[in-house]
């Protein structure tokens, strides 16, 4: 391709500052000693000394950790299934199922929750099963992180040699023995990198949290929510720079793990 | 299709009957397709369901089934016709409009951009617009409260060229929830767009230059073709969450705002009325279908398999 012209370097760093606007806004505001937002007074580290000191968000980063990784755990395991399985079986209606498990994907987050709080509200009802809290939470998580991760399994599974699966075959392992031993070893960095994914979109959600949480089980997003709606304080600040580098560093991470096989062995 | 065999056929070195794959099927995606349909699916035809119902003194469900939540939505209440709602519908599907526009045309340099860069500095381009799109929707929303917040550098330029009073924020308002929607969307447009890009296969555009055509043209006749299979799962990625999108509105958009995602969370919460917010929600469930169903008719032109 050719040069880049310059009206489009312009164009391109003023659409990243403005993407980058906000994230910079509040790691700037979480070292200024100005109490009540405004104008700068001089660097501090404070807010984030104060952090430390609150019970409520101490369990509220707690919740969010736990909720991410039993939800992120229990996803894994099903979204490996089912991008192994979509890849490599067939069965009767598996283009319909295929489609409905990509719902999750694209279902306003809103609509997900209500329908989620219906049907646990329906269900203590009927069963006294799911009071809300934890539990109905992280099963909520899980239900959006499936597909996530099958989506990037699959993809994996895509970009395989299938030689290499057909050849344990054909030297007379079984299919549990062919996945344990030869596919799920090639996978792997894909299942890490569907893992990592689910653990984001856990650490990420408001929405879903807020409407299928009880009383007692505050997550770091909604004690954010509830806060900015009483007024930005710093210390929210503070909170939010460090999520947003958790974010970094986890999509960073994604990012080296779903390069291709070729890539890591440093091939061009 | 037509031809399944129940015969032993080899796939991927293995010998597998059609109820071998069946089994083996069931074990590896069924546990997966079991828990979604539990907690989603069915969750989703029971709103469906409940959307028909009515809301008792209260505030539980009773029947018997009625229209009355559709008609409620469609500005035909008990008190005659009252425009709220078809307002709200409208709203919401004109703002996600007004977004996925901007989000296009913002998009177009940027995917040109990153794909005319080389090697390394393309991968970093690329990364940074995918750190925002994984960054917390909630906070880089509240951080557009500080960036208009009163003394914030846009809100006095707004006053110095009058079109603020001093010492006012510039939220709640239409710009800042659109600001918050563009700067939220982007990364879902650029994206597919850049994937598109990438591919295009430059020769038909020297061609078009070199028979005549003018810039304009060879965008219009010769890239804007090659690069619509990313436009259309850009504009689907941006139009369906921006349509039920709830937190940037209440965040920065006023009373004057209220969108699908708030008459939801307001019949869910304050309101108490769930047959009437399922209905809401619902209507938003249409629109994904819609979109899922008009992305199925693009992919299938194009030759594209199903999502997963």
């Amino acid at each position: 391709m050719k040069r880049i012209p310059l009206p489009l370097w312009v164009t391109s760093i003023l659409l990243y500052v403005f993407l980058y606007a906000p994230i910079v806004v509040v790691i700037v505001y979480s070292f200024n000693a100005a109490r009540h937002g405004g104008p700068w007074r001089g660097f501090t580290t404070r807010w984030y000394a104060t952090l430390l000191d609150s019970p409520d968000k101490l369990a509220a980063a707690r919740n969010t950790l736990e909720l991410g990784l039993a939800s992120t755990a229990v996803s894994t395991l099903l979204g490996t299934g089912l991008g192994f399985g979509l890849a490599r079986y067939r069965f009767p209606g598996k283009k319909l199922f295929s489609w409905l498990m990509y719902v999750p994907v694209v279902i306003p987050d809103i609509v997900m929750a209500v329908a989620m709080l219906m049907f646990y509200a329906l269900m203590r009802e009927w069963l006294g099963l799911f009071e809300l809290g934890m539990t109905t939470m992280i099963f909520a998580h899980v239900t959006f992180q499936v597909p996530f991760v099958a989506i990037v399994v699959r993809s994996r599974m895509v970009g395989m040699d299938p030689a290499i699966e057909e050849a344990a075959h054909d030297l007379g392992a079984s299919s549990l023995q062919a996945f344990v031993r030869v596919t799920l070893p090639m996978i792997l960095p894909a299942v890490v990198a569907g893992a990592m994914l689910a653990f984001t979109l856990s650490l990420d959600d408001f929405v879903v949290s807020f409407f299928t949480t009880g009383p007692g089980a505050s997550t770091l997003p909604i004690l954010i929510y509830s806060s900015v709606k009483r007024g930005i304080t710093p210390d929210i600040n503070a909170l939010s720079t460090l999520i947003v580098l958790v974010s970094v560093a986890g999509t960073v991470a994604v990012a080296l793990l779903q390069r291709s096989p070729r890539a890591q062995r440093g091939e061009k | 299709m037509a031809a399944r065999t129940r015969r032993p056929e080899i796939r991927f070195g293995e010998h597998l009957t059609w109820a071998g794959e069946i089994a083996r099927s069931a074990l590896t995606s069924g546990p997966a397709i079991a828990w979604v349909s539990t907690f989603l699916l069915l969750p989703v035809l029971g709103i469906a369901f409940i959307s028909f119902l009515s809301r008792g003194t209260y505030g539980e469900i009773q029947l018997p089934m009625t229209a009355g939540n559709y008609l409620r939505l469609a500005g035909f209440g008990v008190l005659g016709f009252d425009p709220q709602y078809p307002v709200i519908i409208l709203r919401s599907l004109v703002l996600a409009a007004g977004t996925t526009v901007v989000c296009l045309v913002a998009s177009f340099p940027l995917a040109f951009f990153i794909a005319g860069l080389a090697g390394r500095a393309k991968q970093i381009a690329l990364t940074l617009v995918v750190i925002p799109f994984w960054t917390n929707l909630l906070i880089r929303t509240y951080a557009w409260q500080l960036l208009l917040g009163p003394d914030s550098l846009a809100a006095r330029a707004a006053v110095a060229v009058g079109l603020a009073e001093e010492g006012m924020p510039l939220y709640p308002s239409a710009l800042a929830v659109y600001l918050g929607m563009l700067c939220a969307y982007l990364p879902f447009m650029v994206l597919p767009l850049y994937t598109a890009v990438e591919k295009i296969d430059w020769a038909i555009a020297e061609a078009a230059s070199d028979l005549g055509a003018d810039g304009v043209r060879v965008f219009r006749h010769a890239l804007l073709p090659q690069v619509m299979p990313g436009m259309v799962a850009g504009v689907i990625l941006v139009f369906i969450p921006a349509t039920g999108q709830f937190v940037i509105p209440d965040l920065l958009g006023g009373a004057k705002t209220v969108l699908l995602g708030n008459a939801i969370q307001q019949q869910f919460g304050a309101s108490r009325d769930w047959p009437f917010g399922s209905a809401i929600a619902l209507v938003g469930m249409a629109v994904v279908l819609f979109g899922l169903w008009f992305q199925a008719r693009a992919g299938a032109r194009t030759g594209e398999e199903g999502p997963l």
